[in-house]
This record gives structure tokens, sequence and C-alpha cells, in this order.
């Protein structure tokens, strides 16, 4: 079998065998000669090229890419083929793409098949397009040889090709029944696409197709899955990164009704069994002493205080992220240097689907079928097959509908362990976090401790910024994870400090890495989240000592920048920025993330007696570029500020003796219903191509409340989150 | 054993009386609509009603439904036409969908006891249930949706 079988019968057997929430009515066409027999494909379907495929009975199956995490690409990534093709959306089915990263990776990451950083529509959407106009222009070419009229003349209406001066009309399934693609297809190039003032689809917002399922419980998740032999396992881990399991003391857990057996792993000990109850109860008798390891003492409180003495120092340089100008000199030359402080805590992803995985080793141990809900399909594959040492032909994965991920499931460590287990029991095997296991050994965004200096000259104008975050690597965290040196930059820490928006000549961003042992990932923002709340808070420090308003020294540093000032000045008009309040206050954020901008006002109060914050109005606006969805896009922003709200009031992980003192939602207190203000926000798509659209809410809650909290009291808060306690002793001082 | 109903069929079970009701449901009975949040009642995403009113059942043991009717999300209706599916689906409520089997649930026991609920009893009845992707606005405005739609 050769290599494009081989995917094509994969992807095949993915579909009937394997991920059943994701196959929509499904019916996995021949892939004709770009995959499976070309035998299969006489009398149809189409195979125009191997995005999309189109049968005779009219029904068009398009890839789509990305894992479906809750952001809505797996509509959107279809949506936009569908456009150029000019489909019928009616007709339009869903099929997850073979894990072909030749064919189906996302060249905005190198060809890597990965759902992170909101780079789905952003990398697909050209590849996209240029893909269903190449379908569309097989249809027109196939129709015109059989009708013998020039090209030229024909025209398309969704699902049919249309000759206007015969008046005639043929759907596409009719096309696909007689026609087959060319040996080479027709070259397709960007000017050759719709204007899109055109667009039928683009920009009008069609409903999601994940959503009917999620409001029946029918959308199966990898914790739904159960296959035929499959037994259970918990996994006690190690508290901290690094540990392995010494002495185990197993008596208890062994007399557990449902345990079968106990495994140790690299860095855990495994419960086998057959229940999720007895499985999760005898990980939780077990008794376990661990090796030692770098993080074994590391305590998030005492290292918090160092980091910002670190920031502090200016002698000890970090790794350069961005400059501009040289920041050195112009700060000597200032005629007034400000300085301020910020501090960000661990935070955790909590998505509401703990991590789990079903694995299934094949008994010779050379072929592993993954159940699992991940954000990088790819390297898990490599993963997988480096830990059995087999081909990644022979790991076979079927990717579910994803419940949350946030960043967290780039790292897919549950599914190694799973794969351990299964090979350990010669059987399948599905594993389960608890929320304990989930938080406990979370991988959070790093605690920050930041500090900008600005220089100012006589007339009160920037002319220097030099913003110092002190944190661990995340890049350098997972590469090491994958026995990888460590990259130079983090940008998953320093996204956000390059502030592109703001005209200051001298500028430079440093990472001063700290490396303590502390599990770390991506967090949804990732670092615009912890930098745009040092940034904007700062800003406002220079408005306040300059004698500007919040909003005029936003404009002014943003000349030049139509899109961002525009942005500014339609929430300055939506919350009615420059009307006096009785007992709130209002505080304005901007920020800027691999090119979508945005910003946000704030209007908060504060009960005095008891410090607590009330948010009561968040006005947002986003420039996503031209927004394939807007409607989505809407709901992303407004999901990514309720999302933040919690790490603003509340979210906090502590570590003391490398140990994560949270446990649950009880201690780990994300947003509720009772906190949420009246959100409201507005897409302003314009004509530039999409960016991403999923985490952008997120930078903007921190710096909008906490200057929000500085306009309605005069006190700045220089620490997330603002909980009670911190607001009550401010006020108190 | 225990014998129950679920979704208007008797079903009986051959477990501790001590299991989860979630886990029978789940692993047992194989209804998977009923999700695992966190184990201890603090997030909601296993809501089902007994009887008509609505608890977690992470933290109910099988045993206490001994004679009881469960409905879960899968019963609520057969083709997902409640007004709150509906709605839910009018409003494109559901970002990852993980919770929103538990969120329909307690609005749903919600809206059988009052038609009409106002602003403040909708955030009083669903504040236990959390949702991670941020989709509670969107929550109020399906319930309304359906409180006026029926």
């Amino acid at each position: 079998m050769n290599q494009h079988k081989q995917a094509a019968a994969l992807s095949r057997r993915d579909f009937v065998g394997g991920a059943a929430g994701l196959t929509l009515a499904m019916s996995f066409a021949a892939a004709g000669r770009f995959g499976i027999d070309d035998a299969e494909a006489a009398e149809g379907p189409l195979v125009a090229n191997v995005w999309v495929t189109i049968a005779p009975d009219d029904t068009i199956t398009i890839m789509s890419p990305a894992a479906e995490l809750g952001q809505g690409s797996f509509t959107a990534l279809p949506l936009i083929l569908a456009e150029e093709l000019d489909a019928d959306w009616s007709k339009v089915k869903m099929a997850q793409p073979p894990w072909d990263t030749k064919r189906y990776g996302n060249p905005e990451y190198g060809n890597r098949l990965s759902t992170t950083s909101s780079f789905s529509v952003r990398g697909y959407f050209t590849p996209l397009r240029l893909a269903g106009a190449q379908a569309r222009r097989v249809l027109l070419d196939a129709v015109a040889a059989k009708w013998n009229v020039p090209v030229a003349e024909l025209s398309t209406e969704p699902s049919l090709v249309v000759h206007q001066s015969s008046n005639r009309k043929i759907s596409y399934g009719a096309v696909a029944a007689f026609a087959q693609a060319p040996e080479e297809l027709p070259k397709i190039e960007e000017k050759d696409l719709k204007p899109t003032s055109a667009f039928r689809l683009i920009g009008k917002d069609v409903p999601r197709v994940d959503v009917p399922l999620k409001v029946r419980g029918a959308a199966i998740y990898a914790m739904d899955v159960q296959v035929p032999g499959m037994i259970y396992a918990a996994v006690l881990q190690s508290p901290y990164d690094g540990g392995s399991p010494q002495t185990v003391d197993e008596e208890r857990a062994r007399k557990i009704s449902g345990v079968t057996d106990i495994i140790k792993l690299p860095a855990g000990v495994a419960v086998l069994g057959t229940t999720v109850e007895g499985t999760q109860a005898g990980k939780n008798a077990l008794k376990v002493t661990w090796s030692n390891a770098k993080g074994a003492d590391f305590d998030s409180e005492r290292a918090l205080t160092e980091f910002m003495e670190i920031a502090r120092d200016t002698s000890r340089r970090g790794a350069e992220y961005a400059k501009t100008g040289n920041v050195g000199p112009a700060l000597m030359d200032a005629a007034t240097v400000m300085r301020g402080e910020y501090r960000t805590r661990h935070t955790y992803h909590a998505q509401m689907e703990p991590l789990n995985a079903t694995a299934s080793v094949s008994a010779d141990g050379k072929s592993v079928e993954l159940w699992a809900g991940t954000q990088g399909p790819g390297s898990l594959i490599d993963e997988i097959a480096g830990l059995l040492k087999i081909s990644a032909a022979n790991v076979k994965l079927n990717q579910q509908w994803v419940g949350g991920a946030y960043g967290r499931r780039s790292q897919n460590e549950v599914v190694v362990d799973a794969v351990l287990l299964s090979k350990a029991a010669g059987k399948p095997v599905k594993l389960i976090w608890s929320r304990e296991d989930d938080m406990t050994s979370g991988k959070f965004r790093p605690m920050t401790a930041q500090y900008i200096e600005a220089g100012l000259d006589a007339k009160g104008k920037i002319v220097a910024w030099h913003h110092r975050v002190v944190a661990e690597s995340v890049s350098a965290y997972t590469a090491a994870a994958r026995g990888n040196a460590p990259p130079k930059t983090d940008q998953i820490v320093m996204k956000g400090t390059p502030i592109p928006c703001y005209g200051i000549p001298n500028k430079l961003a440093e990472h001063v890495v700290e490396a303590r042992g502390t599990r770390v990932s991506a967090w949804r923002g990732v670092g615009v989240g912890h930098n745009a709340f040092a940034v904007e808070c700062f800003l406002d420090e220079i408005a306040k000592a300059t004698g500007k308003d919040p909003l005029a020294i936003r404009l002014e540093l943003q000349e030049g920048q139509p899109r961002a000032q525009t942005l500014v000045r339609t929430v300055a008009e939506m919350s009615d920025w420059s009307r006096k309040r009785e007992g709130t206050g209002l505080g304005i954020a901007f920020m800027e993330k691999d090119d979508t901008l945005a910003a946000g006002v704030a209007e908060v109060s504060i009960d005095r007696a008891s410090g607590k914050l009330k948010v009561h109005n968040f006005w947002a606006a986003i420039d996503p570029g031209l927004a394939v969805q807007p409607r989505n896009v809407a709901a992303q922003t407004e999901g990514g500020i309720i999302f933040a709200l919690g790490h603003v009031l509340r979210e906090k992980i502590t570590i003391k003796d490398g140990r994560v003192q949270q446990s649950n939602f009880t201690d780990y207190q994300v947003t509720r219903m009772s906190d949420i203000p009246n959100v409201q926000v507005k897409v302003i798509s314009t004509d530039n191509k999409p960016t991403g659209a999923g985490e952008d809410g997120v930078p903007l809650v921190a710096a909008a409340v906490g200057n929000a909290i500085f306009s309605l009291t005069g006190l700045r808060l220089r620490e997330l989150p603002f909980s009670q306690e911190q607001v009550r002793g401010a006020l108190g001082a | 054993m225990v014998a129950f109903t679920v979704n208007g069929q008797k079903q009986e079970a051959g477990v501790d009386g001590e299991t989860p009701l979630l886990w029978v449901l789940r692993e047992h009975l194989k209804m998977t609509g009923t999700k695992f949040g966190c184990g201890i009642a603090a997030c909601g995403a296993c809501t089902v009603h007994i009887d008509g009113a609505p608890v977690r059942s992470c933290i109910t043991p099988v045993s206490m439904v001994e004679g009881r009717s469960v409905t879960t999300i899968e019963g609520l209706s057969a083709d997902g036409s409640h007004p709150l599916q509906k709605a839910w689906i009018t409003e494109q409520v559901p970002q990852c969908g993980y919770c929103q089997s538990g969120q329909i649930m307690q609005a749903a026991a919600l809206l059988a006891r009052n038609k009409n609920p106002s602003r403040e009893q909708i955030v009083e009845q669903m504040d236990g249930n959390i949702c991670r992707c941020g989709t509670y606005q969107k929550i109020i405005a399906a319930i309304q949706r359906a409180a006026r739609e029926g």
C-alpha cells in the first residue's frame, strides 16, 4: 500500500469507527488519484482536490483540519472553501482529514498540524480559498467540455454551473457523476478569487455545525469514548515536575473493589481496574514517595518576591525579545524617567473536560489507536511513534470534540501515559484525570514579575520604553520535555511586549528567564494576557503624571495607526467615556496579538467595607482583519472577557514545597454567572487578511479593570488577582 | 442491584449502592451526555433531574435513586426540540459545549417551576454551573428566549 492509500484508508477508518461525534453524516468519498483506488471513483464522486469531494447526490464533503475546541474553526474553515467553490452550504458536510502534514498542515506553522495561537483561520484562509476556487474550476472545465462551450461563458450559482446564453444549468452533483479531476489540476492564483463584495458565506454568520449536537449531549468527547474490552486507569502523579515514584505502599489500594493492577510509570503510579470509581479510589489510597527534582521545594510566594527583585535589577540582562532604536541612551537623555512594577500569578486552564485519553496498543506493540482531544495531533502522533518506536503511519488518532483547551492540550502527557498503560496491560485503557489531578498536575500560565521604565521628554512625550519580564520560559519547558535545547526567545511569555501600535522611538523588551522547575504552558491570550496588564496600567500612570486623559494618550501614541485608533474611539463611544459617573469608574485598555487588535473599557464599583469589586459593564471592539464569522468572533471575544475576569478577581495558583495548593473549583474559583458584567462587543471587520480571534478578549480585562479602579479610587493595584483582600488592604492603607 | 427509571425506561444496575449515579449513567448505561467535571458538586456539569429536581449526579449514590425517575439530557426531549434546546441553538450558546448538558438540565428545572424567571432568578439558579468558555451571557439570553417562546 503506498503512502497515499494508507492515509486515505486510515482516514476512512477514522470516520467510520472513531470519532462518532465528528462524523457528521459522513460518507467519506473515494480519494481517487489522491488516495483510494481509482476504480471506486467511477460514477462519481468527484474528488476535486485533497480538500473537497462532490458526490452525485450533491453532497459536498470538505476537510476541516482544525481541532474544535469551542472556537468554531470546524465550521469556519470549510466555510472559506465553500465560498470560493460557490457551494450550497446546506449540502456541505465536514470531515476530519488524515493527519498528513504535507497536505493538511497549517502553513502558518510550517505545515504542522496544530490548533493553537488562534492560527486556524489565519493560516488556512488563503489555501482554502484557492482550493475552493480550484474545485470550482474543475467543475467548470468539465461542463465546458461536455457542453462544448467556452469556459468563459459559464458561471456558478450555489452548487450549480450555469450557461446563461443557452439557459442551461447543471448541479454540482450531476457534474460529479460524469466528471473526473484532470491529472494536472488547474492553477489558481489569488487574483482569481472572489472580491469580498461577492461573498455569500464569509461574513454572513453561518450557524456552527457543532451546536445542535452539543445541546443534545450527542457530541462525543474523549471522556465519552468507550472501546470494547477497555479497562480504566487513574494515575497518582508526582506533585512536581521530574519526580519519579520511589516507595509505593499499595496495600490499601489493592483492597478496593474494582482495582485489578498497580503499575509504576516514569512520573506516577497507575491504578488499573474495571470501574472509574474504583480506580479513582485506589489512586487516592496510594502512598508514594517521590524522588527529588528541581521543582521539589519551589515556593511561589518566596519566588515572586525574588522575581520582582530580579526585575528591578537592570544589570541582569534578559533575552532580548523586541527592540527598536536604542533604549539605554534614550533613558539617560530623558527629562523624566517613570518606573512601574506589576505581578501576575500562575493561572490554571480549568477546561471543563479534565484531561483523559483512551489508548489501545496492538498485541505485537507495532501499532496503536488513540482516542483523544488534542490541540497538537501532529506532535502527538510523532511523540507516540517515538515512544513505541514505530512508524507514525501506525499511530491512528481519533480526534474527538474537545471540552475546552485554552493552551493546555498542546501538551499530551496524559495520552503518553494511556499508551504506556495499554501496552503494559495488553488491553485498551481509558485514563481519566480527576479534577484534582488536572489541577495539581496543571501546567500553568507562568507567574511574572514585570518592571517597566519609561523615559519622557520635556513635553511629556514617551521617548523610551524598557519592559522587563521575569518568568519561566514556556518554550524552554516544552523543548526540554521533548529533549530539545531551549529556543533563544519565548514568544509564549513575551507576546504583548513589542507594542507595535504605539509610536515610541526607543523600545526594548527583555525576558529574564527564571527556570525553577514549574510546570508551565500557554494559557488563553498567552503573554499578551499578563503583559498588556503591565503595559496598559503603566500607560495610565504616565497619563496621570503628564496630565493627559487615558483615552487621549493612547490615541496620541497610535498616531498613524488608524485601525487601532478606530477601536479606541469605538469603545470610548460605546462606554460614553467622558460622561461623569456616580460611584463607578471607567478604565480603558488596548491590545495587539498576532496582528489582531482590540480595545476595551470596564466600568467598576467597589464595596469599600468588604473590598469586593464589581464589574458592571465591559465594552469591547475587535479588528481581526476580515471577520469570517463575525458573530462567532464576538462570542469568542465575549467569552474571553468572561474567562479572564476570573483571574482578575480570584484565580491564583500557589505552590509550596513543590506542591500545588489548590485542588478543585472550591479553592480555585473561576468566573461564575453572578460575576459577569454586561458585555458588549463590536466586531470591526476590515479588508485585511483575517488574523486570529479566539483569545483577544482576555488581555483587555486586567488592565481595563485595574485602570477603572484607579479612576474610581486613586489606588493603583499592581498584582493579579485583585482579590477582596488586596482591594480591602489597599483601601485601608 | 438498584432499580430505577432513566428517561422513561426501567434500568437495573448491578453495582455497589455507593457508586455515584454519574458513573452508572455514563459507563454502565453508556449515556454520556451527562458530564464529569469536578466530582464534588462544584461545577454542575453532571446535572440530571431526579423526579424533576436538579441534582449533581457526581455526588449522588445510585442507591438514592432506587425506584425513582431520572432524566438526563438524552431524555429532555426525543429530538432536541425542548424550548431550551431550540433557544440554545438560536442564541448559538455552546462553544466547547462540555458544560452545556448540565446548564440545560439546570435551566429546564427552573423553567418547569417558574415559566418567566427574572434575570436575578436565572443567575441564582444557574450560579452553580460553571462554563469556562464564558457563555453565561448567552445562556441567560437563551433561557429568556425559551421562557418567551415556550
